[in-house]
């Protein structure tokens, strides 16, 4: 900031307000979550947690995104990719696609499964025959998880490629470096901190959805319960402490993800698109 | 690196360009062009933005493909070759230097990136990216990265990087345009030394006339996807093929006049007709400097000048001739005799050009 420009002298006055709604409606809710948590001391918060259900829905988040993020992460490279270098049809029909999800609310997203791959539904019949299992099971979730993650890496990724241009990539053909080199040594190294940071959200998100999965999941515990969902039967059951612990972990799950992010707007700001750049 | 001087007078055609057209949608880009680089040479694209050099340029890179034509080099049928197998060596207007690579790791690429068996051991790379630092005079800038470097500086390291594939043709693409004005002129009297110390066929793109004019062996003016005019910079700017050329190689008055039996008439001034003038009605295209001035009972235009201003080392002169008002232009220190405001001057063209209206 300029020194030279002086606040206006209720300047004070709106930042102590935007400090008491951002206390009232973020730092409040934050720290109850932890002290609910540890309301009944450090054994009592730790017991709930290495519950076999409990370790089942972390190991389930933890699997669920394990899939669900590196498709997403190829995904939104190869759109990132066929958007900022091609000119076709469908092109903004496309790029209006990747941003569905944001639009739409989560619960359609899954939804959409269970209409597709539910008993009822259009493929229900033929893979009952088959004896595969989507809806309530991890299939499901991964499907819902994808579909709601999708936009984005390819967000993060389409305005930086469009900015950076083809040319490197053309030089690197002209040098003699073929398709898949010219990707690994030029594209990639371009990308990677956009990239780093669209599968870091990715992940966040991948881990917290809720909605999406309760649709398909059916919350059958130790099964098909992720880390979200635990959390509310917990609750759904008057097992406050056990409830706010697993919440705990999503709550301190959020915070590295905003510091790992604050920390790549920070140290690499010139190598993510221009909307992140501070 | 293998320098050779240039020697022209053995030079066998190098690069055969025929009957390329291209078009992007309904955009037709190149129409049916048609040229030839003899080896060695250094050739200049040159026309406004939208003519379609810079197409022609990645159509001989190989990044874009013709719609028809053919593309021979050295009698090898060039669209038939991957860009990556052309070994053409091209320098992007913007330079696209690996932003993530030091300018040794730039100017490295193009023999890192071969196959094990042809690649050069890594004491060979490193003495081949040192000479060509030195070529390019950037001697110790190794370690850099691009966003560290100037203008000039990183265009250079685009240079090495495009010879360092021993390239048997160099592609340049608007050289010059990202550069301020001085470097610029620095940079152009470098580039040519370097082509001739290389004697690589050069072609490069530009809509600047005086580089082209400055630079290049030959010079292939293009307009509208075709090209209109093709020749030594002396050929193409004492005999521009049409309006079009002599307009945009230089400063230009243009006048109506009227050829009829072997005899040119402008305004009053009547003289004979050049070899070869179209009949009837017709455009005179003359440069603003290329004229001399008389006392008013001598041969030329009727002028009545109207103002004087030293421009720098030029002095303008603005007349008004018949019914129209021209601006001459002459050099030197001291205005030409008879020449002040407000008096009568004949002006007489020294090399006209006509043209059919």
């Amino acid at each position: 900031m300029n020194p030279a420009v002086r606040l206006p002298g209720f300047a004070p006055l709106m930042l102590l307000g935007a400090l008491a709604v951002l206390g009232l409606l973020i730092v409040l809710p934050l720290g109850v979550v932890f002290q609910q948590a540890l309301s009944q001391g450090l054994g009592r918060y730790l017991e709930p947690l290495t519950h076999p259900d409990s370790l089942a829905a972390i190991r389930l988040t933890l699997l669920v995104a394990a899939i669900s993020v590196p498709l997403n992460a190829v995904f939104g490279v190869a759109a990132a990719w066929a958007i900022a270098r091609f000119e076709f049809r469908g092109k903004s029909l496309l790029v209006t696609f990747i941003d569905l999800p944001f639009s739409m609310s989560p619960v359609v997203s899954g939804l959409v499964w269970v209409l597709l791959f539910g008993a009822q539904g259009w493929f229900g019949p033929w893979l009952m025959e088959h004896n595969v299992k989507i809806i309530f099971a991890t299939s499901g979730l991964v499907l819902a998880t994808v579909l709601v993650t999708l936009p984005f890496v390819a967000r993060e990724l389409i305005p930086l490629m469009q900015d950076q241009g083809a040319d490197e990539e053309a030089a690197a053909l002209t040098l003699g470096a073929g398709g898949w080199t010219t990707f690994r040594r030029v594209t990639l190294p371009n990308i990677r901190w956009a990239l780093l940071y669209g599968v870091l959200l990715c992940n966040a998100r991948a881990m917290g959805e809720f909605g999406a999965v309760s649709v398909v999941s059916g919350s059958i515990r130790g099964q098909t319960t992720t880390l979200p969902l635990h959390v509310e039967v917990l609750y759904n059951d008057y097992e406050f402490v056990g409830a706010f612990a697993a919440a705990s972990v999503l709550a301190g799950l959020g915070l590295v993800t905003l510091v790992l992010k604050s920390f790549l707007e920070w140290r690499h700001s010139g190598e993510l698109s221009a909307s992140r750049r501070h | 690196m293998n320098f050779r001087p240039a020697d022209d007078t053995s030079a066998a055609t190098a690069l055969e360009i025929k009957g390329v057209s291209k078009a992007f949608g309904r955009f037709p880009a190149l129409k049916s062009v048609s040229l030839q680089a003899r080896e060695r040479e250094f050739l200049a694209l040159l026309g406004p933005s939208g003519s379609g050099k810079t197409t022609l340029l990645r159509v001989l890179a190989g990044l874009e493909t013709p719609d028809s034509g053919e593309v021979r080099f050295g009698g090898e049928d060039f669209l038939a070759l991957p860009v990556r197998r052309r070994r053409v060596g091209m320098v992007f207007q913007h330079y696209a230097l690996f932003r993530h690579m030091t300018v040794a790791q730039n100017i490295a690429f193009g023999l890192t990136v071969r196959k094990a068996a042809e690649r050069p051991s890594k004491s060979e790379i490193a003495d081949r990216v040192n000479n060509l630092l030195q070529l390019v005079q950037l001697e110790g800038l190794d370690k850099r990265y691009p966003s560290q470097l100037s203008g000039g500086q990183r265009q250079r390291v685009a240079l090495a990087r495009a010879l360092a594939i021993e390239p048997r043709m160099l592609l340049l693409d608007e050289p010059f345009g990202a550069l301020d004005a001085q470097v610029r002129r620095e940079l152009r009297r470098w580039l040519r030394e370097l082509h001739d110390r290389a004697g690589v066929t050069t072609v490069f793109v530009t809509h600047d006339q005086e580089e082209a004019l400055d630079l290049a062996d030959r010079v292939a003016i293009l307009k509208d996807g075709e090209l209109v005019q093709l020749g030594t910079p002396n050929e193409v700017y004492e005999n521009p093929a049409d309006p079009f050329v002599f307009d945009f190689l230089g400063q230009t008055c243009r006048m109506p006049g009227v050829v009829a039996q072997g005899r040119l008439q402008v305004a009053d001034w009547v003289s004979e007709a050049p070899a070869g003038a179209p009949q009837g009605a017709v455009e005179v295209f003359f440069r603003p400097d290329e004229v001399s001035f008389g006392a008013p009972d001598a041969p030329g235009l009727l002028a009545q000048v109207k103002g004087v201003a030293q421009r720098g080392p030029d002095v303008r002169i603005d007349c008004r001739v018949g019914e129209a008002d021209v601006e001459f232009q002459a050099h030197g220190p001291t205005l030409p005799q008879g020449v002040g405001a407000g008096r009568s001057v004949r002006v007489l063209p020294l090399r006209p050009q006509v043209y059919a209206a």
